[in-house]
């Protein structure tokens, strides 16, 4: 049972959260002109043994976007904030 | 079976003592016998306050068993309890406390366990070794597995499971707490006491119905059971601990959750009254102490799993905790020195005792006190042979040299009527196995302890090798003194102490084995597992732990294990010539003692196990014959028995009176989400692959949105209502994927975008009317309102409402086709939304306007090729839907760019068509491979069929696929073959549009 702390609700489990993978990517303008980026958006993203960024949504509760920093092996939730907030690569 | 009913509780039961209450004598039945005994007493000890030892038959060679120890440990002595919906097999007669009246019946037994014919397995021992089945059921005979299978599946397994009802409610709990500690032995109480006395707020688990772990089993008088009273009255005097009995940690999990499930005492559960027999709790805990103890492992000798073989410490517990001698001539053999504790409180109990010590010497002040109380020891010897037909009552005893390990011969025997094994502690490492953390192996004191502990996890007491009472105290101390420091608590003081004047020492042993050994030595009691299985292993090559342990099926019993784990190892290692810490250790998973599922379900039974989504007119649809199915939480009409009398016939039906009359459908299952701000346009824009910023005010517009990869993700009719306003719908099973997706896109992508959404499924019903006659229905309905042609155009919203009966009722009515027919969706308020289809089946009886389901809606949709979810699948693309062009040029949207991949441009993807039955005439089945005339039915084929129905207007039956090189093919004929019923049909392609293709019938 991993608890988040979602930024406007409080910590609350995980079951509230829908989980939508990874979050490091920036996304291109969407002309087609970009395609090479957006190959890369969509399908290169790093596989990390640690620390995970990755998008969380509080379906169950505020409906907000957060990006959630957890270690993927342990579990441990180093940080999480709203989608906005997040660095990308 | 039938042993007297006595005032005292039983013919062995002790004069005095024990923690039983005497004043309190409670009956249950075995098989039908009656068992007196006294409140605080298990099922185990009124058995054996009886002198009945005989309890089972073994799982598979039905060899007769007994109780073997007083815990959770027990493999035998399992009994089905209760009736119809209160029935439960394999429960363990050593944790179930007496409850009067309550009824056992013992299993795997027929006609009963001291007459049991399947016993012939035993004959046939020597073939069902390991790997029997694997080995007797192949090759030729392969096809008889089908009838052995029969067969053994009758005389397979221990208990029956059940078929009826569980009748118990069950229920659940949620829990926050600073410290959780598990197990209320000497370490656990010490760390519940410690971390209370830090200031925190400490919740203490306990599997058992008292308190006290290994303290309950020592005598009356002893220091042991003054240590537990005194720490049980520090703990109740913080007023920080919350004490649970009959409560089991069986699992724990990520984010220090641990699953506890807690059981009522006797006679508190009320099914009728809701009240609960079980309550889950999810423990979230800021730290964990695990207490869990210690485990004694069993000796392995000919013989061992015979009724009044037992374990030491459970003599020793039945003795002291519950007024038994489960035998007045017993004989002990150990390897330790804890043992002896055991035998001298059985012989204080007026038992004749000899003791058989594996190691050449004992302590002077231990052999002393054993002697004292008229116990005879020989050391240096070890019992190498039990016999007596359904109980022990002959022992043999050898030499045994302990640096070798060797049985050295020399035989005695001695007549007995109990024979109690020792052979070490095994922690009780599963908790931290959960954890995926391998144990390491201590060789002082030869057992396997955790390796590690997560961050804010704790052990203490002999789970983590601690071998005195002392020892588990002062690490209880310690571990509680941690966990409140995890809370920045502290507290200072010491432990209580408790000495012992026994120590410790002990030496390891494996099978005892002479060369006068005949029979089985028995390593895993519940699973029939004996040392020769695991030697055969080992000779076949299954020497990983992970493979001795499938193929011998070792410690995959309801005990997981818990007494014949390390002994099954020991074996391997010694025949592979590796020492035990190095042979490897399989993973425990919870439950660490059997679930009820019920508990793990607690009240999510029956209605409960999902949220039911209802429409506003689910009511009328099943007061009407509506046949309810399905569709994700919501329970849609799927047809209407009014109409036919199965399934096909209906929907046939209901299809014809649409296309020949007027029909209405209740669709107030899509997704509906409102789309508001100034820049609301300019989002679906480039959300949507077709333009909508330009949309007149009150027209809507069908369009598909794009997964960013390129592929369709959903289709939807959006409405323009204002210049700021848009009211999109979606399907049913994409909605919350679609919602989520646009808050996606305004929250992460274009942040900068001045657009709210929000879901509002729930908040409109909506209906769908469809057919020739519906614009007269309508008019009638609505007399206010004007439906003609030019005032209400095709893909128009009338957004008003009604009047008279309906006086103030918001009505958006589009006028928009699914069917193909002249249409209208209906949205209307929920809380009227009943009232609103009423009004309109009344005004359209003249025109005989009746409802249709969803089988009707999905075949009328086929026949004018529009696509759903079946095409839309996820890996299709908006040139396989054949509607390429419906993508903008001039502007960019979600998912363009990778729309253009090659991969998704490749020309022989396959596309949709349509596809006309030539024989058989019955629809072929969905997801049946299409072929070319010419192909070879093998492979991947050329496309799948998607959708199928009849169409009483083609005539024939009729699909939508997917097919290679798509409407190129119009006029050929292809196969389709379902490779899961072997059935083949040759179809003609067509157009994917059967019926009304210019659309003339919806834009009269």
């Amino acid at each position: 049972m991993l608890r988040i702390a979602c930024p406007y609700c409080g910590t609350r489990d995980h079951e509230e959260f829908s989980y939508f993978g990874d979050a490091t990517q920036a996304y291109p303008d969407l002309g087609v002109e970009n395609h090479d980026a957006w190959v890369s958006t969509v399908y290169t993203r790093p596989n990390p043994r640690g620390i995970h960024s990755e998008f969380w949504q509080h379906t169950l509760g505020c409906r907000r976007w957060l990006v959630v920093k957890r270690h993927t092996v342990t579990h441990d939730i180093e940080s999480v904030v709203p989608a906005a907030q997040r660095s990308v690569a | 079976m039938n042993a007297p009913h006595t005032a005292q509780g039983g013919k062995q039961r002790i004069a005095s003592g024990g923690r039983i209450d005497r004043s309190k004598p409670l009956t249950f039945t075995l098989d039908g016998s009656p068992f007196q005994g006294f409140a605080g007493d298990t099922l185990a000890s009124t058995l054996l306050a009886h002198n009945v030892h005989l309890v089972g038959r073994s799982f598979k060679y039905h060899r007769p068993r007994g109780i073997l120890g007083s815990g959770v440990e027990e493999p035998n002595a399992l009994f089905t309890l209760g009736d119809g919906g209160t029935r439960e097999p394999n429960i363990a007669a050593t944790t179930t406390e007496l409850e009067q009246g309550l009824r056992a019946r013992t299993q795997n037994a027929w006609p009963s366990v001291s007459l049991d014919f399947m016993a012939i397995n035993s004959l046939l021992s020597p073939v069902f070794v390991a790997g029997f089945y694997y080995k007797t059921f192949m090759g030729p005979t392969r096809k008889a597995w089908m009838l052995y299978e029969h067969f053994i599946r009758k005389a397979a397994g221990l208990g029956a499971s059940v078929a009826d009802f569980d009748i118990h409610r069950y229920d659940y709990h949620n829990d926050y707490v600073d410290v959780l500690v598990i197990g209320s032995g000497a370490a656990g109480l010490a760390a519940a006491l410690q971390a209370a006395r830090a200031g925190a707020d400490v919740m203490l688990v306990e599997q058992d119905f008292e308190l006290g772990g290994a303290l309950l089993n020592c005598p009356a008088a002893s220091a042991q059971a003054q240590c537990l009273a005194h720490m049980l009255q520090e703990i109740k005097a913080t007023g920080r601990v919350r004490l649970f009995t009959r409560s089991s940690a069986f699992g724990i999990y990520d984010g220090n959750t641990v699953g506890v499930i807690e059981r009522s005492a006797p006679g508190i559960a009320d099914p009728d009254f809701g009240v609960p027999r079980q309550r889950m709790r999810t423990v979230r805990a800021k730290a964990i102490v695990m207490a869990c103890g210690a485990i004694e492992r069993p000796l392995v000798f000919g013989g061992n799993d015979k009724p009044a073989v037992m374990l030491s410490s459970a003599v020793g517990a039945y003795v002291n905790r519950y007024a038994v001698a489960p035998g007045r001539r017993a004989l002990f053999c150990v390897n330790n020195d804890a043992a002896y504790a055991d035998a001298m409180s059985l012989a204080q109990s007026g038992a004749q005792v000899q003791l058989v010590d594996l190691r050449p010497t004992t302590a002077p002040a231990l052999l002393t006190a054993a002697n004292s109380v008229g116990i005879t020891v020989h050391h240096g010897s070890a019992i190498t042979q039990v016999s007596g037909f359904q109980r022990a009552n002959t022992v043999r005893i050898e030499g045994f040299d302990s640096n070798t390990g060797r049985v050295m011969g020399g035989a005695a025997h001695h007549e007995v009527d109990l024979v109690a094994m020792s052979g070490g502690w095994t922690p009780t490492v599963h908790l931290t196995s959960h954890r995926n953390v391998k144990p390491v192996y201590r060789s002082d004191i030869a057992c396997f302890v955790p390796g590690a502990f997560d961050r804010a996890q704790f052990g203490a007491g002999s789970m983590v090798g601690e071998q005195t009472w002392d020892g588990a105290i002062a690490s209880g101390w310690t571990a509680g003194a941690q966990a409140a420091g995890v809370l920045s608590l502290h507290s200072s003081g010491d432990a209580p102490t408790l000495q012992d004047g026994f120590g410790m020492a002990f030496v390891p042993a494996g099978p005892l084995r002479s060369d006068q050994s005949g029979g089985k030595l028995f390593v895993d009691f519940q699973h029939d597992v004996t040392v020769d299985d695991v030697e055969l292993a080992h000779r076949e090559g299954y020497v990983s732990v992970e493979h001795l342990k499938r193929y011998t099926t070792l410690g995959m019993g309801t005990d997981q294990g818990k007494t014949s784990n390390l002994n099954g190892m020991g074996v391997m290692a010694t025949a592979r010539g590796l020492d035990v810490s190095l042979a490897g250790t399989t993973t425990f998973r919870p439950p660490y003692t059997p679930a009820a599922l019920g508990a793990l379900a607690g009240r999510n039974v029956r209605g409960h196990f999902q949220p039911e989504r209802l429409t506003a007119m689910h009511d009328w649809h099943l007061a009407h014959g509506g046949v309810k199915m399905e569709a994700g939480y919501w329970l849609r009409t799927l047809w209407y028995r009014t109409h036919g009398a199965t399934l096909s016939e209906a929907y046939k039906a209901e299809m014809e009176f649409v296309r020949e009359a007027v029909g209405i459908a209740d669709t107030s299952t899509l997704g509906k989400i409102d789309v508001q701000g100034p820049d609301a346009a300019e989002f679906l824009d480039r959300v949507y692959v077709n333009g909508y910023s330009k949309l007149a005010i009150g027209k809507a517009r069908y369009g598909f949105m794009l997964r960013e990869d390129g592929i369709v993700m959903d289709d939807g009719t959006t409405t323009r209502i204002s210049e700021t306003q848009f009211f999109m719908t979606t399907t049913t099973a994409q909605a919350a994927k679609v919602m989520s997706h646009l808050e996606f896109l305004l929250q992460v992508v274009w942040p900068e975008l001045r657009v709210t959404v929000a879901s509002v499924t729930d908040q409109w019903a909506a209906m769908s009317i469809a057919g020739p006659r519906t614009r007269e229905v309508l008019q009638a309905a609505f007399p206010h309102l004007d439906f003609a042609d030019a005032s209400l155009p095709f893909m128009g919203l009338l957004d008003t409402h009604g009047n008279g009966p309906l006086e103030g009722v918001a009505l958006r009515i589009l006028r928009l086709t699914f069917s193909g027919e002249l249409a209208y969706e209906i949205f209307v308020p929920t809380h009227h939304g009943l009232a609103v289809w009423e009004h309109l089946m009344a005004a359209g009886k003249p025109w005989q306007l009746r409802p249709y389901g969803l089988e009707a809606l999905g075949s009328l949709r086929i026949e004018k090729g529009h696509v759903v979810g079946s095409e839309m699948d996820g890996r299709t693309t908006l040139g396989d839907m054949g509607a390429g062009r419906m993508a903008s040029q001039t502007k960019d949207f979600w998912g363009k760019a990778l729309s253009h991949s090659p991969h998704l441009q490749k020309p022989d993807r396959p596309s949709l068509v349509g596809l006309e039955a030539v024989d058989p005439a019955q629809p072929p089945s969905n997801g049946s491979i299409l072929f070319f005339a010419d192909d070879a039915i093998q492979g991947h084929g050329r496309g799948h069929v998607t959708s199928t129905t009849f169409s009483k207007t083609v005539g024939k039956a009729i699909a939508l696929g997917l097919l290679q090189g798509g409407t190129a093919h119009v006029g050929q004929e292809v196969v389709a073959a379902s490779p899961a019923t072997g059935r083949q049909y040759r179809l003609r392609v067509v157009e994917p549009c059967f019926i009304d293709p210019q659309g003339v019938r919806y834009r009269v």
